[in-house]
């Protein structure tokens, strides 16, 4: 993609964001595209190792969920201004995140995706029973809002203006990683690991900054969200989740940015669309997730790109 | 005193290996191997199938550590170092299959082989310094001249899988010049290529010699290896048989023995 | 000591749990290289099935039981035909996500068929429970320890003795290699796929005197008759039955000892460990180490 045409779509994008803040006065509306930057966050974050590096990790609503939690404890039990507990909520991610990822990230394949899933739900138990600090399986009330100074993000307007600009912020960062010299080092990871070391890339260094960078997103978001609903359990920061995130990057469309976008705005859609099933749900979810990989195993964005091109080509001939 | 040693590694070897035995489970792959690789120079290494030539292939480019014996580059011991960190002191390599960034384009094949040469790391790329668009710069420029030298730059912007296989050999031997390599190791390059690509491919060997990079080849085209070989090593069964000039190995007693089985005895 | 003992019959029982759902895991693993997220939910449909046949049609235990097993197995045809087969590109990633698709589709199955309320269960047999140097060892642990080991012995006979057995083996070893001397690898996967499940069902029988067993059961038991699998050796028919035991009795000591909270977390502590330490299990070898 051209500098030029990449300027274009930023500039679309936050017309997009104004457009949308300023036109909807829905709260429910505002809340659910909150959502979706607060998904499209962690997407990234996973696309990041995922989709670039080829590390998966079935297990990122940990960081996630020290994210959020690490802020809950600090804001409202220690009374830590928010601005102070931000930066100690991402380095507490990162910092466990290098931890673990030294021996995990020696694994590969499915070993690596039960290793990542096996913290993970060591992680979320941590949460669940520790209930002198985390307040336990019934959750962790009374995070206060947001305030940065003068500015206090207490409406759904103003959150959703702060989430989509870190939102964009998060995009630019992730677009300048991939398209410079560690970007690609990190690709060529993904191709092969043997040949990447090969040409002089220190592949252990570079996987465990990867999914340390990725940590530290993911946990960005789980301070947003905690800033936003108030109230947080350990329910959210499961296994179901971690599979939700691998899903919304997958389905969206491996190593592609805007695919995450895309994937997150589905899947937080999709729940409620499927609303209209009741008991039927759940069923219809499962069988869309399967149809998809069986038949676009490339994502959807992709997928449905590569059939426009088979159609087009049939139309040639 | 360091000076002095200094200078006579330079003038005599780049790469020394010294008393040489590596083991896997209780087989012998490597017995008591040395030899040395003068600067500028092309070696062959050559020898029947199992004769150890990977092997070594892989000890001097740090896939795994010997158990005995010493390997020193630029008179200085690599034995315990780690794969990309002889590729920044300066051994390259390529491989027999041909590995390649599939998913990337020929240029960026060409841009991660400069991964040594360059700087830029995780924080600095999201910040985007003056300097690091500079360094981004000079680093196409460079990608450009080697394919250009390997005769690439009309497809810099293909998918590498879709190259034919004899130019994806190019263009694994320009990735692995981008690092600038003092010493160049090459792990059947003419496998796969038929005689025309096998000729040009032995004038594009020479002139990497004449840039001043040393080469070590491992080869079953004898043809290519004996004529731009200055020098050959054979090896069987794990062990140096003979070294020296082509045209001496050739007619080498034990070394037709190890080829075509022993005649006499 | 008494304690003790309590803790280790329920360890075993549970074990005995781990083990059968864990060969299911290992067994689909040596023949297709798919770690089946599903794999719980077949063991949900597996005791939720039984729970309806016998207690609530009043069916005899031995055709409600031969009944679940072959259904779930079925089941599991249905799966690797519609779901696994017509994958158009097998990686690991697409398939993890298949495999999780269908436990979300199977557990809201689970739910539209038997809603959210959970069921139990008669015993097999009403014998009172048998009092060992005074912990009491339930009747139920008996038949479950019992089944477990005759299906243990039966499937070791299978892969040693029949023909059917071997060719699979040979499967898990090479596929190609096994197609090439014309052993027929698609119908051995999709054996693989039904023995798979038909375990998993009959894990989900035995238990479910003992448990309450509800649409939900699933998740959480297949993730640690996963962490079983890992454990022993994934691949390995006495690695996964080893992993199962030593989950069930570190477990059980686990929440005698430390705290019941914490007993799910025993699980997946053990699973880093063996991930960190020896990644092809405590009895896989080397060679089946595959990364």
């Amino acid at each position: 993609m051209g500098d030029r045409s990449q300027k274009i779509i930023y500039a679309v994008f936050v017309l997009a964001v104004i457009l949308l803040g300023w036109g909807i006065d829905n709260a429910y509306y505002l809340q659910m595209l909150i959502f979706i930057g607060i998904n499209t966050l962690l997407a990234l974050s996973l696309n990041m190792l995922m989709g670039y590096a080829g590390q998966i990790s079935l297990g990122h609503a940990a960081f996630y969920g020290i994210g959020a939690y690490v802020t809950a404890i600090l804001t409202a039990t220690y009374q830590v201004p928010p601005l102070l507990s931000l930066p100690a909520a991402v380095c507490m991610a990162m910092f466990v995140a290098w931890i673990v990822g030294i021996p995990t990230l020696r694994l590969s394949g499915y070993y690596l995706g039960m290793g990542t899933l096996g913290f993970g739900m060591i992680v979320h138990i941590v949460f669940r029973e520790w209930s002198s600090v985390t307040g336990g399986a019934s959750g962790f009330v009374g995070i206060p809002p947001l305030t940065a100074g003068p500015l206090t993000f207490d409406s759904e307007r103003h959150y959703f203006f702060l989430v989509w600009t870190v939102v964009l912020l998060a995009i630019i960062m992730c677009r300048r990683i991939i398209d410079s010299r560690v970007g690609r080092a990190l690709r060529a990871i993904h191709d092969g690991e043997k040949a990447a070391a090969a040409v002089g890339v220190d592949t252990k260094k570079l996987k465990l900054q990867v999914f340390v960078l990725s940590a530290g997103m993911a946990a960005l978001a789980g301070f947003l969200y905690a800033h936003l609903i108030y109230f947080i359990s350990p329910g959210t920061f499961g296994f179901v989740t971690s599979i939700r995130i691998v899903t919304m990057v997958v389905i969206g469309g491996m190593a592609s940015i805007w695919g995450s976008l895309f994937g997150a705005s589905l899947l937080t859609l999709l729940p409620e669309w499927l609303h209209a099933f009741s008991e039927f749900e759940m069923v219809v979810y499962g069988l869309i997730l399967m149809t998809v990989m069986i038949f676009l195993p490339r994502g959807l964005t992709r997928g449905l790109l590569d059939i426009y091109e088979r159609y087009r080509k049939n139309n040639d001939r | 005193m360091n000076a002095t040693a200094k200078t006579m590694t330079d003038n005599a070897a780049l790469l020394e290996i010294k008393g040489v035995d590596k083991k896997f489970g209780g087989v012998n792959a490597l017995r008591d191997i040395g030899f040395c690789l003068n600067q500028g120079s092309i070696t062959g290494l050559i020898g029947p199938n199992g004769a150890g030539k990977t092997t070594l292939f892989n000890l001097i480019t740090g896939v795994f550590p010997a158990d005995r014996g010493e390997i020193r580059f630029k008179g200085r011991p690599v034995n315990r170092c780690r794969v990309h960190e002889l590729v920044r002191l300066g051994i390259a390599r390529t491989f027999q299959n041909v590995e390649l960034f599939e998913n990337m384009t020929v240029l960026e094949n060409i841009l991660v082989g400069l991964h040594t040469r360059t700087k830029c790391g995780m924080l600095e790329s999201m910040l985007r310094f003056p300097r690091t668009i500079r360094e981004e710069k000079k680093a196409m420029t460079r990608a450009t001249e080697l394919l250009e030298f390997v005769g690439l730059q009309k497809y810099m912007h293909q998918r590498s899988s879709d190259l034919p296989f004899g130019w994806q050999r190019l263009l694994e031997l320009a990735r692995a010049l981008a690092a600038e390599p003092g010493l160049l190791l090459l792990d059947e390059p003419a496998a796969g290529l038929n005689m025309s690509e096998t000729r040009e491919l032995g004038e594009l060997i020479k002139q990497i010699k004449d840039q001043g990079i040393t080469i070590l080849l491992v080869e079953h085209d004898m043809s290519l290896t004996m004529s731009i070989s200055e020098k050959i090593v054979v090896l069987d069964q794990g062990k140096k048989i003979a070294e020296g000039p082509p045209r001496t190995v050739q007619s080498d007693e034990t070394v037709m023995a190890a080829y075509l089985g022993k005649a006499k005895k | 000591m008494q304690e003790i003992l309590q803790y280790l019959f329920s360890g075993i029982t549970n074990g005995a749990i781990y083990a059968v759902i864990a060969v299911g895991f290992s067994m689909l693993y040596s023949s297709t290289e798919l770690i089946n997220f599903a794999h719980g939910e077949f063991v949900m449909l597996g005791a939720l099935s039984m729970v309806t046949l016998a207690a609530g049609f009043g069916w005899p235990l031995v055709p409600a039981f031969v009944l679940t097993v072959a259904a779930v197995g079925m089941a599991g045809l249905l799966f690797e035909r519609l779901a696994i087969r017509p994958v158009r590109q097998p990686d690991h990633i697409v398939l993890i996500i298949i495999t999780v698709g269908a436990s979300i589709f199977l557990r809201g199955l689970g739910m539209l068929i038997w809603g959210k309320d959970a069921y139990s269960m008669q015993p097999f047999s009403d014998h009172p429970p048998i009092d060992v140097a005074g912990a009491k060892l339930l009747a139920q642990s008996i038949w479950i320890l019992v089944i477990v080991m005759a299906l243990t012995a039966g499937l070791h006979l299978f892969y040693r003795r029949t023909l059917t057995g071997k060719a699979m083996s040979a499967c898990a070893v090479s596929k190609k290699a096994a197609w090439i001397v014309g052993i027929p690898t698609k119908w051995m996967v999709l054996l693989a796929f039904a023995l798979a499940t038909a375990m998993g069902a009959v894990a989900g029988a035995i238990i479910a005197p003992v448990t309450m067993s509800s649409y939900d059961m699933g998740t959480v038991l297949g993730l640690k008759g996963f962490c079983a699998a890992m454990l022993g050796g994934l691949g390995s028919l006495w690695g996964a039955i080893l992993g199962g035991f030593l989950l069930g009795i570190l477990e059980a000591l686990g929440v005698g000892f430390v705290s019941s909270g914490l007993k799910d977390a025993t699980a997946f502590v053990l699973l880093l460990l063996v991930l960190y330490v020896r990644p092809q299990g405590i009895i896989g070898s080397a060679e089946v180490k595959r990364f």
